[in-house]
């Protein structure tokens, strides 16, 4: 499994990019966010995946997202002793609902930690960490 | 279930160490076999099937652990699902029991959590190479974080309040008070829990297990067979396991894996809510255990923070929970299943002296692993003393 190159400066995880995954990580390098839709069931899918999970079809299409979600879930992170965490403390993680019905794992930014709530209306930002990887995350929506 | 009153879970171990730094995770898994085959009368020579997994062992773990004791079993079950491995484990051995692959199966766990300086709860994670991680780890989830937004949604949704997240940990602690070998046995209040620092919000300090170092092993074998033993048997009557996970982005986060595997061993044992004197959660966190007595169905969704107000989850409550003082307050080395089972078989014996239930004839178990926010498993064990 290929491996993206940590420059020393960034020191969080980078993701374990995978022949099925590529696709939409370079998407995201585009600053383009796009779930998975099942051609014969119609079924959305995230993460993205060879085949559907509700009838196994591998006919897939990709739907563009505009990028619009609601805070599902959150916690703001006092304590986190991995390397490039800890120097970030407090962080807000999330699952974020997108408006399409589709939740994801991010991080809240360009936001107090205090002023997060709950149903707070998001949109995407797309944060290049290094020159090989974009990550998406949400701020509040403007 | 065919099985059900038909196997037994004839002795029981748990190490008193919390702390080893003198001892291999392996001495301690060894240690804890001996003394559950003591407790029941068995030897080393009985036993012909071997289930464990843990946090330090290799992906062939149990191999390595059969090198170390010189076993050839007939069975292995190497399942590893987190912390409620143990829990599923029972139900296994049961049905290789019950089909005739083995006569005697122990399940066994170590761990030195506490004296390797495992940061379990808030160490970061970098994932195992699961497709699923590339989109999580890069945005720093930790075990506490990935509970913390289970109980942030609680409350929104419900208006489930810190106070009576903090009535389950300081009523585990009154429980670890009895327990001599618990780790930590000064009561605590719920002005305490709130006072300590925030780990990941809405979870203080005390809404987080302990870690520690410790080990245990189960007996299990035939009821016929368990009944020539020393200890009065605990018979299992019912059983369930499943997991819940991002199911492709479209879950509902506050229902999880107890929701099935309750309702399974509930069917498969026949009996009712009613019936449980006492149960052992899995309390990882506080919110662990509210959310788990929810999808089990002792209460509504929703009513958690009500349910375990006014003392109703005490030894001498309506339903107590964690007696030994659970792993907010007794032990934690990681994976914790096993002393659920421990703790239920002791009170269906009686053996649990000041903290004892009284009238203990059925009690529930149920294991987690994993995150409740992320992916986890669930497993339930009903089991009774007739």
């Amino acid at each position: 499994m290929p491996q993206e190159k940590e420059p020393r400066a960034y020191r969080k995880p980078l993701p374990h990019i995978d022949e099925e995954s590529r696709p939409w990580w370079e998407a995201v390098q585009r600053h383009e966010l796009y779930l998975q839709k099942c051609r014969e069931c119609g079924d959305l899918r995230f993460h993205p995946r060879a085949l559907c999970t509700s009838c196994m079809s591998p006919r897939t299409e990709w739907v563009r997202c505009k990028g619009g979600g609601r805070i599902y879930a959150f916690t703001v992170t006092n304590q986190n002793q991995a390397a490039g965490f800890r120097e970030s403390l407090p962080y807000v993680m999330a699952w974020v609902e997108l408006d399409e019905g589709v939740k994801m794992l991010t991080n809240i930014v360009d936001c107090p930690p205090e002023q997060v709530k709950i149903g707070m209306p998001v949109e995407a930002v797309f944060d290049d960490v290094t020159p090989a990887v974009t990550l998406v995350k949400f701020r509040p929506a403007r | 279930m065919s099985l059900s009153r038909k196997i037994a879970v004839a002795g029981v171990y748990e190490h008193p160490t919390r702390f080893a730094p003198d001892k291999s995770m392996y001495q301690i898994m060894a240690e804890s076999v001996r003394g559950a085959l003591d407790d029941c009368g068995l030897t080393i020579k009985d036993v012909d099937g071997l289930l464990t997994a843990g946090m330090g062992m290799g992906p062939m773990g149990i191999v390595g652990f059969c090198d170390y004791l010189n076993l050839t079993p007939n069975y292995l079950d190497g399942t590893n699902i987190g912390g409620s491995s143990f829990v599923a484990h029972t139900a296994h051995a049961a049905a290789a029991i019950h089909a005739g692959l083995c006569n005697v199966a122990v399940v066994v766990y170590g761990s030195t959590a506490a004296s390797s300086r495992f940061a379990i709860g808030t160490g970061g994670e970098r994932g195992g190479g699961d497709p699923c991680d590339q989109y999580e780890f890069p945005f720093g989830p930790t075990t506490v974080g990935a509970y913390a937004m289970i109980a942030q949604r609680h409350m929104h949704d419900y208006g489930t309040t810190p106070e009576q997240l903090a009535e389950i940990a300081v009523t585990m602690r009154l429980h670890a008070s009895m327990n001599p070998v618990a780790k930590y046995r000064d009561p605590i209040t719920v002005a305490d829990v709130l006072a300590s620092r925030v780990i990941s919000s809405p979870l203080h300090l005390l809404d987080c297990c302990i870690i520690s170092d410790g080990g245990g092993a189960l007996v299990i074998t035939s009821a016929e067979r368990a009944r020539d033993l020393k200890k009065q048997p605990a018979y299992l009557l019912g059983a369930g396991e499943t997991v819940r996970h991002a199911a492709r982005g479209q879950r509902d986060f506050l229902e999880i894996a107890a929701a099935q595997s309750g309702r399974l061993a509930f069917e498969r044992a026949g009996v009712a809510h009613k019936d449980i004197d006492m149960a052992m959660i899995y309390d990882s966190f506080t919110i662990t255990v509210l959310s788990t007595l929810e999808n089990l169905g002792f209460c509504k969704r929703g009513e958690g923070g009500a349910f375990v107000s006014g003392g109703r989850l005490r030894f001498d409550g309506a339903l107590p929970i964690n007696t030994d003082g659970g792993g907010l307050s007794s032990n934690h080395p990681g994976m914790r299943g096993m002393f659920l089972v421990i703790e239920a078989v002791k009170q269906l014996r009686g053996e649990c002296g000041p903290r004892q239930v009284k009238d203990c004839k059925t009690a529930l178990v149920h294991g987690t692993g994993g995150a409740l926010g992320t992916r986890h498993s669930g497993a339930t064990l009903i089991l009774a003393n007739q």
